[in-house]
């Protein structure tokens, strides 16, 4: 028993003994305090005012002060104190507003002493002066603190917080004169005793009441303050503004703290509803508590230390009508239970590792694998030598394993996703730029899925369509529509044999279909099994002529690719259509939790589609005679599936918008929607903002479309009076000024806003790129060299 | 172009931007017009015929309901624009030779002259911003806003919180929450809500076979009838079974978060219900009863205003700011002041002993048992409102009155600021806040006025008013004098109090005038308000104490 040796010099011969212990008391307890000599409770409820004695191994019931017949609201209590220099001496404050004082000492049954019934609501909280034996503070719910005299008859002072039910006073152990009192409001006053005019000081410490505070027992300035915000914040009160120098964010309100005797920078705290824990934190690791006591099966509602300087001990009463003490070395530690490692892949590939350093030591014999250039970083927190004792080892390690420049490398995707086209132009038009692009990154697969794409539904539409007019000659006359199409990609599959047999003449195309479609599918069997890229290098000698005429538009038959043409998208349009769509949301978050695609996931698709989408109809009927470009459906489908297997969901999701309808209905909503929000998830880490939001705009799905619907407020504060502009952006309800004027035409601006970070001048976008062409200067005037990225 | 319903799309007026409105209505005069053309060759006299009054009734493919939303429009939007031009499209209907509708009625309550009102046009600028957001999020501008305004510093959280709860994230889908606002203002009959949310409820696209009766609702909402019940009209019965009951039945079962929401729903459309009645809010003018293809007869008021004795002649006698008061109701508003200055005066020196307080509350309690209205006026229920609510026996019945004994609720013990906040906060969050808000903005409002005086402390008026409400509810709080509620509250305004908050549906206009007859209408309904507010925590406190006890 080193510790309780430890612990028996610094009380002074006066060990603490005993251990975790409890007994049943008749009624919920309001609030607990101990006799200064730590041998006796007192516990005060609506139903119970009894004083127990704490011996060695129960608790004892030594008196119980709820005398009389009738019981009386006075015995109602919400708070007692025990009087740290009398140990004769009690107060309570009732529920009824009367403020009591009990004299243990009085030979009679009937222990009350002296009754005050200033406040006119509830008293919430009385507190003895810890040096003077006379003074008594109490708060109440009107809003008062009153100090009393115990040996008058009224209160001395009485001091008006102006801001609502105060909820706890507590004297400065520092100061002889302060005392701090918390509010409903969330405001905390710093009051001197003798002047009852006006606080000292005031600051908002909580969102919401402020239940508690403590002032620290050694560190003298520290306040720590407990709200219903769920927070325990510690105040540096040394300083002329108070400080915020730690805050612990709990799992429900915060009923009681207490600091910890003997540990700086220990607290104890309680809530006051829903959890029924004791935890005991260190200030400085607010994420985790330190130690845990989990006896009570209703809300605790009051905790004390047993000792002033005894560190293990501490009791509580709960609503479950029990008192306990518990005892330090049975408190349960979340910290075992934690996981002691941290691992997170960055952007760029690299591994970040973090765990305690000793186990990281432990291995450190272990031969370096070839490529790993470890950079070991090592954050290790000093040991604070006043501590005690330290329960948390404290000091971990992080090291950060890279990659190889080369193969982890993502430059290809940012250029990818950059260049890609994915709407705006005809369906041959895209793949073939998006083949181009793949190339031009020696993707070669992937480019070729591309140029199969652009043959198997493009293709087929425009040649159906020609062969149906008979209008070959006609076409040929007409523009090609790719110019620049390079022979170069056409892919391996599609042999010359039916190459040269469609430039034959048109009453063979359907065989000749068939022949290329089951090449096709070889071919994208081959890719599927080994993946390996199709060298690219084929020339088809006199088919060039031929290749044009497929590409070609029917200026009479407009339809099938008529489809394709939409407006060109700017890049940032100033209004999308808004879709009213009141189940978007919740949508949206039943989805939110669903993993993103994996190559399990991929699997489990079903083959059926979803839902049945509308096809574009009319060129459907065009094809009535012939092999129908949903045929190749399915591979296509597999295809896509096969990518994002591999884990390249961009493929995958740019061929899913490029072919929209197409396709769309082959792949269940589901996997969709996993690929687009895989796909927008590694955009936006790559802060492609603009990318991100073109595929959230383009894709069909309803959930991803939703996603830049949701939060599209943009709170301003007026420029003037710096507070918040409530209905329009531009004007200000309360100076009746506009706020935003164009600094260049002195207009007001109601549409996007520029302006400069650093004078915060601005106005009309096009006004300030206009003035930046000239001038480098804040066109307000002020001087300021302006800035925009 | 095809007449299909769906034609005439309203969407476009709710925008803020002038412009798309402008389309908006354009769209629907082209719309209203073409089919009203289709109508009027019918009559093929209808210019004649219309200097006789005859016109062609507009009653066929739902021609009269869009009529009558034009008119709503014309009357109740806060944009001019569309006031205007509504106008212009009916007048316009008109003139082919179609019977228009007019709002039947006088103003947004039965209770408060169409005059002492805020018109529509007429606010300042801070209503305009909530009337505003009102009409923009709704896609009207209601009765109950109308009347509330007189108190805009309140109506800003109410309609916050009312839209947060019907139309933001939370637990329940939104044809739930109409539902459930449907379910709760059906336990008290007021069918002013009922069709407010049967309208909502389809337009979110719920099932219009629950509307005919509870059993045709999932079987999950019919497990929430009980607790809707005795929210209603019993809360202190509230027991942690009943939580139990709901979250425990396997298949339709709720979960804690989706309790919640319901709850605050349920209780935010009892209180509600109370308001309306309180207020006697009228209906809605494109909802039943709100207006008439009638044309004007020969006596000037139709039979509601009768039965309410609500007469243009009358009104002169009931105005409360009237010019001939009797000297009796002068002194009424002197007599109250006075004792709430004795009050605050002899506090400090008459101690009542504890035992006396304890009866006094009792005492109280009793005593609100025998406050009930004399008169026992059969409301009319307009619309078979019954449909939505079973066991119709099933009332408010006297908190001490009741069997067996139940045990005082102590405020102290469980209040909604240390508990019933933290709760709702944690299950739904934000809701909290903005109750709390509410709670607090209707409990501190005050302007300092009494009837004709100023600078009056009325905390102390509000608190009695408060606690007798708590307390009709076995609510009681232990540091508050209950004898002061017998030196503030007369006979006449604990009829008020007591009909609107336990029985809404039997309010009349009598008991409105009758108490505090001195007093100016918009305090009145500062009173109404405080009722709704007082009453709403009541019943949250009872079901959330049974939560949080089914919890530990």
């Amino acid at each position: 028993m080193e510790k309780m040796a430890r612990v028996t010099t610094a009380l002074g011969g006066n060990a603490l003994t005993g251990r975790t212990m409890f007994c049943h008391l008749d009624a919920p307890a309001n609030a607990i305090s101990v006799c200064r000599d730590a041998a006796q409770v007192v516990v005060a409820g609506r139903n119970i005012f009894k004083i127990y004695s704490i011996e060695e191994d129960q608790f004892v019931e030594k008196l119980n002060l709820r005398v009389g017949r009738k019981p009386s609201l006075n015995f109602s209590c919400a708070d007692v104190v025990w009087h740290q220099m009398d140990e004769n001496l009690l107060a309570t404050a009732a529920t009824n507003g009367v403020v009591v004082t009990w004299n243990l000492g009085k030979p009679s049954r009937n222990k009350q002493d002296q009754l005050f019934t200033e406040h006119k609501r509830t008293v919430n909280k009385v507190c003895f002066h810890p040096t003077e034996v006379y003074m008594l503070l109490s708060g109440s719910q009107d809003g008062y603190m009153k100090c009393f005299d115990l040996r008058k008859k009224d209160s001395v002072s009485t001091f008006s917080g102006q801001s609502e039910s105060v909820r706890d006073v507590q004297f400065s152990i520092r100061d002889y004169f302060t005392f701090a009192a918390t509010f409903e409001n969330g405001n905390v006053q710093l009051w001197d005793i003798r002047r009852p005019d006006r606080y000292e000081r005031m600051f908002t410490a909580h969102n919401g009441p402020v239940f508690c505070c403590d002032w620290h027992p050694e560190d003298r300035g520290w306040l720590a303050t407990g709200g219903r915000d769920k927070m325990v914040k510690v105040w540096d009160m040394n300083t002329t503004r108070a400080k915020e120098i730690y805050c612990v964010q709990t799992i429900a309100s915060v009923a009681r703290v207490k600091w910890r005797p003997e540990c700086k920078h220990h607290i104890a705290t309680c809530s006051m509803m829903v959890d029924h824990n004791i935890y005991v934190w260190d200030v400085r690791r607010p994420f985790i508590p330190s130690a845990m006591f989990e006896e009570h099966k209703d809300v605790t509602t009051g905790i004390v230390w047993r000792h002033l300087h005894d560190p293990y001990f501490l009791l509580s009463g709960s609503k479950d009508s029990t008192l306990y003490q518990h005892i330090f070395k049975d408190a349960s530690q979340p910290i075992d239970r934690a996981n002691p490692e941290g691992l997170c892949y960055s952007l760029y590939g690299d591994l970040a590792f973090a765990a305690k350093e000793s186990l990281i030591s432990s291995d450190s014999n272990r031969k370096p694998y070839i490529g790993d250039r470890r950079h070991p970083i090592f954050f290790k927190r000093k040991l604070d030598p006043t501590e005690q004792f330290e329960y948390i080892s404290s000091s971990s390690a992080l090291s950060v394993f890279e990659t190889d420049v080369e193969s982890g490398s993502m430059d290809w995707f940012v250029h990818t996703a950059k260049q890609y086209a994915l709407a705006g132009r005809p369906l041959a038009e895209l793949c073939d730029h998006n083949a181009k692009v793949a190339k031009g990154l020696d993707r070669n697969q992937v480019a070729q899925t591309w140029t199969m794409l652009r043959i198997i539904y493009s293709s087929l539409g425009t040649v159906s369509s020609t062969n149906l007019n008979h209008s070959m000659g006609k076409g040929s006359a007409a523009l090609p529509l790719m110019n620049s199409f390079n022979l170069k990609d056409i892919p391996s599959g599609l042999g010359s044999e039916s190459r040269l047999d469609r430039s034959k003449g048109e009453s063979r195309t359907e065989n000749i279909l068939m022949d290329s479609s089951s090449t096709l599918i070889n071919n994208e069997d081959n890719e599927e099994t080994e993946g390996s890229d199709v060298p690219a290098d084929y020339l088809l000698g006199d088919v060039e002529a031929d290749e044009d005429d497929l590409y070609m538009m029917d200026h009479e038959n407009p339809h099938a690719e008529e489809q394709e043409y939409s407006l060109p998208q700017e890049a940032f349009p100033l209004r999308h259509e808004i879709v009213d769509n009141p189940s978007a949301l919740d949508h949206l978050q039943d989805k939110a939790d669903s993993p993103h695609v994996s190559g399990n996931e991929a699997e489990t698709v079903s083959l059926t589609p979803v839902e049945s989408f509308s096809l574009i109809s009319i060129s459907h009927s065009l094809y009535e005679n012939r092999l129908p470009s949903d045929f190749f459906n399915p591979i296509v489908r597999d295809t896509l599936l096969f990518y994002a297997e591999q884990g390249d969901v961009q493929t995958a999701v740019s061929v899913l918008i490029v072919l929209g309808d197409r396709i769309r209905k082959e792949i269940d909503e589901q996997t969709q929607e996993h690929w687009y929000t895989s796909y927008i998830d590694l955009l936006q880490r790559f802060q492609l903002w603009n990318i991100s939001n073109e595929v959230i705009k383009l894709s069909t799905c309803r959930a991803i479309n939703c996603l830049n619907q949701a939060s599209t407020t943009l709170h301003v504060n007026c420029s003037n009076c710096k507070r918040p502009m409530s209905n329009r952006g531009w004007i200000c309800d309360r100076c009746r000024q506009c706020a935003s004027m164009c600094a260049v035409c002195h207009h007001v601006v109601k549409g996007l806003f520029v302006w400069c970070q650093g004078c915060s001048h601005g106005g009309h976008l096009q006004h300030i790129m206009k003035w930046l062409e000239t001038s480098s200067h804040c066109p307000a005037g002020c001087g300021h060299l302006c800035e925009y990225t | 172009m095809e007449e299909r319903e769906g034609e005439v799309r309203w969407d476009g007026l709710c925008s803020r931007d002038a412009a798309s409105r402008a389309a908006a209505l354009d769209n629907i005069g082209q719309t209203v017009l073409r089919r009203s053309e289709t109508i009027a060759p019918l009559a093929a006299v209808p210019l004649n015929r219309a200097a006789d009054g005859l016109l062609v009734p507009a009653a066929r493919d739902g021609l009269s309901e869009v009529l009558a939303r034009l008119l709503m429009l014309s009357k109740r939007c806060p944009f001019p624009d569309v006031r205007e031009k509504s106008e212009a499209i009916l007048s316009r209907v008109q003139e082919l030779g179609i019977r228009i509708p007019r709002p039947l009625g006088h103003g947004p309550s039965r209770f408060i002259p169409e005059k002492e009102t805020i018109q529509v046009g007429n606010e300042d600028a801070m209503m305009h911003a909530l009337f505003a957001d009102s009409f923009t999020t709704l896609g009207r501008l209601d009765n109950v806003t109308l009347v509330m305004v007189f108190h805009p510093q309140y109506l800003e959280s109410f309609l916050k919180t009312q839209h947060y709860l019907l139309q933001m994230d939370g637990p329940l889908p939104l044809h739930y929450r109409h539902y459930i606002g449907i379910m709760a203002a059906a336990r008290h009959q007021c069918s002013y809500l009922v069709n407010l949310h049967v309208n909502d409820f389809l337009h979110v696209g719920g099932d219009p076979k629950w509307l005919n009766g509870l059993e045709n609702a999932p079987q999950k909402l019919q497990n929430l009838g009980e607790l809707n019940k005795m929210l209603a009209h019993r809360p202190w019965l509230i027991t942690k079974e009943h939580i139990e009951q709901l979250l425990k039945t396997e298949e339709n079962s709720w979960s804690l978060a989706e309790l919640i929401h319901a709850v605050v729903l349920l209780t935010h459309y009892h209180s509600l219900a109370s308001f309306t009645f309180g207020c006697g809010i009228s209906p809605e003018i494109d909802c039943e009863g709100g207006h008439t293809f009638r044309p004007p007869s020969v006596s000037n008021y139709c039979i509601c205003d009768i039965t309410n004795g609500y007469h243009g002649v009358d009104e002169i006698h009931t105005s409360p700011t009237g010019s001939i008061p009797s000297t009796e109701s002068v002194c009424e508003v002197e007599a109250l002041m006075e004792k709430m200055k004795q009050l605050q005066e002899c506090r400090d020196e008459e101690e009542a002993s504890q035992e006396e307080m304890a009866t006094r509350f009792e005492r109280e309690k009793r005593e609100s048992m025998f406050v009930c209205s004399s008169e026992d006026e059969e409301s009319a229920p307009t619309r078979d409102v019954s449909r939505h609510f079973e066991d119709t026996s099933y009332g408010y019945k006297d908190f001490s009155r009741h069997g067996m004994h139940v045990p005082t609720f102590r405020v102290q013990d469980y209040s909604w600021e240390d508990h019933g906040y933290s709760l709702v906060n944690r299950l739904y969050p934000d809701v909290g806040q903005l109750l709390d808000e509410k709670f607090h903005i209707a409990y501190n409002l005050t302007y300092n006025t009494m009837a004709m005086h100023k600078d009056v402390d009325t905390s102390m008026l509000r608190r009695a008013i408060w606690n007798y409400i708590h307390c009709m509810f076995g609510i009681r709080y232990d540091d508050y004098d209950y004898g002061e509620i017998n030196q503030l509250l007369d006979r006449s305004f604990k009829v008020y109090i007591k009909t609107v908050v336990c029985t809404p549906e039997k309010t009349t206009k009598r008991m409105y005038d009758s108490f505090w007859r001195q007093f100016e209408h918009s305090e009145k309904v500062h009173v109404n308000l405080l009722l709704v507010e007082a009453r709403m925590q009541a019943e949250l406190l009872y079901a959330l104490r049974a939560i949080t006890r089914y919890m530990t």
